[in-house]
C-alpha cells in the first residue's frame, strides 16, 4: 500500500499539467501537423509561431495594451484602496459595516451587466478605445477586492502601532508612508497580485471598451481564429505567452499569498 | 510642574468610560494606576497622551491647558502591553525614531541611543530587527524608545503583563534604576496589586471608570478610603461581610463573633462591613488578637511557599492565605484564625471608619 502513495499526486499533477503541456506542444508545431496527425510532441519543431507574434505589431501590441491597462488598474486600485482599507480597519463610522459589505456586492454582478452602461458612458466622454477606460472599468471589481484584502492585513496590525508613532511625533501621513505601508507590504503585494490577475483575465469589458488602439491580447486571439482560417499554432503560441505574466507575478508574491491565506482574508 | 485632570469625563457613544475625574499628579514621581480590565486605565493614559480627547473637562500639564493638544505636540512617550516596535526598522532606528522626527543632529542621536541602550542592555542587539528579538528584548526596545527623547511624561500601559514570569520580575526590578536619575513623571498602569506595592510611589485605584482613591501606595494599601478601593487593592480579593457591633462584640453570625479591640471602642453600635485581607486569615494558630472561626474547605491551592484555602463562611466563600504548605482535605470543616487587629471596618456608605 505504502509503495503507491506517490501515485495519486503524480496522476493529479499530470492531469493538471496536461492542458498546459498541450498548449506548449501545439505552439511548437506547424498548423498542418496539428490538424494532420496526433503527435505527443512536435515532429517538425518550429519557432515560426513565436517569431510571427514578435514581428507582427497587431500581435505584440495586444500584449502591450493589456499590460498597460492592467498596470494602470493595479496602481489605481491599490492606491485608492489603501486609505479606504485603513478607514475601515481603524475607525467606526455611521454605516461602516454596510458600506464594507456593499463594496463586495460590486463583485457579485456579472461583468456583462456593466458592459452596456460603460460602453455608452466612455463613448460619450471620448474615452472609448483608450487604456485608461479599461483600467477604470476594471476598478469596479478590483477596488472592492483590494479594500477587502488590505483591510484584513491592516486589522492584523495592532492600533497601538499607530498610537506609538503619534506619541513619538509622527504626523499621520508620515507614519502612513514610512511605517504603516512597509509593515503591510505583504498585504499590498497580495492585493496587487489579485488586481493584476482579475484585470489580466477579464475579457468582456476590455473587448467592449476597445476597438484598435487599446485592443487587449485576448481579443486579438479571438479575432485571428475567425478571420485567417485555422492558425492554431499561432494561437497556441499567443496563449503560451499570455500565461507568462501571470506566472511571473505569482512567483514574486507566492510567500505573501501564503501569509494572506493564513490571515484568512484571501 | 504637574499633570492635572480637572473634572474630566470621557464618553464613547452613550457609554461612559471615565466619570468626572479630578486628579493631580505631582511632577517627577512614579505613579500607578491600579484597576482591573475595563476599569479605565488605558482610557486615562490615552487622555494623558493626547491620543484621545475628553468629552468634557480640562487637562493641565505643567501649568498649561493641553486639553486639545494632539500627541505629536506633547512631550510624552508611551509603552504598551503588546510589544510594539516598528517592524521595518532595526532596533537602533526604532530607538532613534523619535529623535529623527525632531531633526536632532546625527552625532547626538548616536550618543543618546548608545546611552539608553546600555541602560537597557540592548547594545549587542542594535543592528537586529525587532522580529528577531525575544519578548523581553522587544519590550526593552520599546522602553528605550520611550526613554530616549527625555519626555516629561512617560506612560506605561501594563508593560510587563505580556512577559513571562522570570522576565517580568527582572525588568520590574530594573524599573526603579531605569527611572531613578531621570526627571520625568511616570504613570504606570497595572492590574496587579502586588506590582503596585513593589513599585511604590503613588497609586490611584480605579473602579469602573472612577478614581476611588489616590495617594501614597503604602498608605492606600493600609488605609483604603472605602470598600471599593480595598477590593481593587487586594489579590486574592478581600473578604468582606456584614457585621453587627453591639457593645464589646462584633457579631458576623450566630457562630462567629469577636471582641471589639480598644482602638475600635469609639465606633458606634450598628451595622458595618468588615474587610479582611486573605493573608490575615491563617490556618495556623498564632499570636494574640487572633480569633478562630470554623469554615468548610471548598478548594485549596498551593504555591511554592503559600497555601491558599477557599472556605465557606455562612453563605459566602472566603479566602485564607498562610505561609507554608498545609494540606487540608476538601470538604472538611476546620479552624481558621483571623487577625482581628487587621480588620478594616466600613460604614453603611462603604467608607472606612477612621481610626
Amino acid at each position: 500500500m505504502k509503495r503507491f502513495t506517490w501515485a495519486a499526486p503524480t496522476f493529479y499533477i499530470i492531469f493538471l499539467m496536461l492542458p498546459i503541456y498541450w498548449l506548449l506542444n501545439m505552439s511548437f508545431k506547424t498548423t498542418n501537423e496539428i490538424l494532420g496527425s496526433f503527435t505527443l510532441w512536435p515532429n517538425e519543431f518550429t519557432l515560426e509561431n513565436y517569431i510571427a507574434i514578435f514581428t507582427d505589431p497587431t500581435w505584440y501590441n495586444g500584449y502591450f495594451n493589456s499590460l498597460t491597462y492592467v498596470g494602470i488598474n493595479t496602481v489605481i486600485s491599490v492606491t485608492v484602496a489603501l486609505p479606504a482599507a485603513y478607514a475601515f480597519s481603524r475607525f467606526r463610522f455611521l454605516g461602516d459595516k454596510h458600506l464594507f459589505f456593499w463594496l463586495l456586492t460590486n463583485r457579485m454582478a456579472p461583468a456583462a451587466v456593466f458592459a452596456l452602461p460603460f460602453f455608452q458612458f466612455y463613448s460619450a466622454v471620448n474615452l472609448f478605445d483608450t487604456h485608461i477606460a479599461v483600467a477604470l472599468a476594471h476598478c469596479l471589481f478590483n477596488i472592492p477586492l483590494a479594500v477587502w484584502i488590505l483591510e484584513g492585513f491592516m486589522s492584523g496590525i495592532p492600533k497601538e502601532l499607530d498610537e506609538t508613532a503619534y506619541v513619538d511625533g509622527y504626523s499621520f501621513p508620515h507614519f502612513f508612508v514610512k511605517i504603516f505601508i512597509p509593515t503591510i507590504l505583504a498585504g499590498i503585494g497580495v492585493a496587487a497580485f489579485f488586481c493584476f490577475m482579475f484585470s489580466w483575465v477579464e475579457l468582456l469589458l476590455a473587448k467592449t471598451l476597445t476597438s484598435v488602439a487599446a485592443k487587449p491580447i485576448a481579443a486579438v486571439m479571438t479575432r485571428t481564429a475567425s478571420t485567417s482560417g485555422y492558425e492554431l499554432g499561432l494561437l497556441a503560441a499567443a496563449g503560451s505567452l499570455t500565461i507568462i505574466p501571470g506566472a511571473f507575478v505569482i512567483y514574486f508574491v507566492r510567500n505573501y499569498i501564503a501569509k494572506g491565506f493564513a490571515l484568512g482574508r484571501v | 510642574m504637574s499633570l492635572e485632570f480637572k473634572n474630566i469625563v470621557k464618553r464613547v457613544d452613550s457609554e461612559t468610560h471615565i466619570y468626572a475625574t479630578d486628579l493631580k499628579i505631582e511632577d517627577g514621581g512614579f505613579n500607578i494606576l491600579l484597576g482591573t480590565t475595563l476599569s479605565g486605565k488605558t482610557t486615562l493614559l490615552h487622555l494623558m497622551a493626547g491620543l484621545d480627547k475628553p468629552t468634557s473637562g480640562e487637562l493641565w500639564f505643567n501649568g498649561k491647558n493641553v486639553t486639545g493638544v494632539p500627541a505629536q505636540k506633547r512631550n510624552v512617550s508611551m509603552v504598551h502591553q503588546q510589544f510594539i516596535n516598528y517592524p521595518n526598522f532595526t532596533v537602533f532606528e526604532n530607538i532613534a525614531s523619535p529623535l529623527r522626527i525632531s531633526r536632532m543632529p546625527s552625532p547626538e542621536i548616536n550618543s543618546r541611543v548608545q546611552k539608553v541602550s546600555e541602560l537597557l542592555k540592548l547594545t549587542p542587539l542594535l543592528q537586529r530587527n525587532p522580529s528577531e528579538l525575544s519578548g523581553g528584548q522587544q519590550q526593552r526596545t520599546a522602553l528605550a524608545r520611550a526613554l530616549v527623547k527625555d519626555a516629561d511624561l512617560v506612560l506605561l500601559d501594563e508593560p510587563l503583563a505580556n512577559l513571562d514570569f522570570k522576565l517580568r520580575e527582572e525588568l520590574r526590578d530594573e524599573l526603579p534604576r531605569i527611572f531613578g536619575d531621570r526627571h520625568c513623571t511616570v504613570v504606570y498602569a497595572t492590574s496587579e496589586p502586588s506590582e503596585a506595592l513593589l513599585l511604590g510611589g503613588h497609586t490611584a485605584t480605579l473602579h469602573e471608570g472612577r478614581v476611588t482613591q489616590f495617594g501614597e501606595t503604602s498608605k492606600i494599601y493600609r488605609h483604603p478610603k472605602d470598600l471599593q478601593s480595598a477590593k481593587v487593592f487586594s489579590d486574592p480579593p478581600i473578604n468582606s461581610a456584614k457585621i453587627e457591633k453591639q457593645g464589646g462584640t462584633f457579631t458576623l453570625n450566630e457562630a462567629i463573633s469577636w471582641p471589639v479591640l480598644e482602638k475600635h471602642n469609639t465606633m458606634r453600635d450598628g451595622t458595618y462591613t468588615v474587610g479582611i485581607r486573605p493573608h490575615h486569615i491563617s490556618t495556623l494558630a498564632g499570636s494574640e488578637n487572633m480569633t478562630s472561626i470554623k469554615g468548610k474547605v471548598v478548594t485549596t491551592e498551593f504555591s511554592g511557599s503559600e497555601s491558599t484555602v477557599h472556605f465557606g463562611v455562612g453563605d459566602q466563600t472566603w479566602v485564607s492565605q498562610s505561609r507554608g504548605i498545609h494540606p487540608i482535605e476538601i470538604g472538611a470543616t476546620t479552624d481558621f484564625y483571623l487577625d482581628i487587629s487587621r480588620c478594616l471596618y466600613f460604614d453603611t456608605n462603604n467608607e472606612l471608619v477612621s481610626l
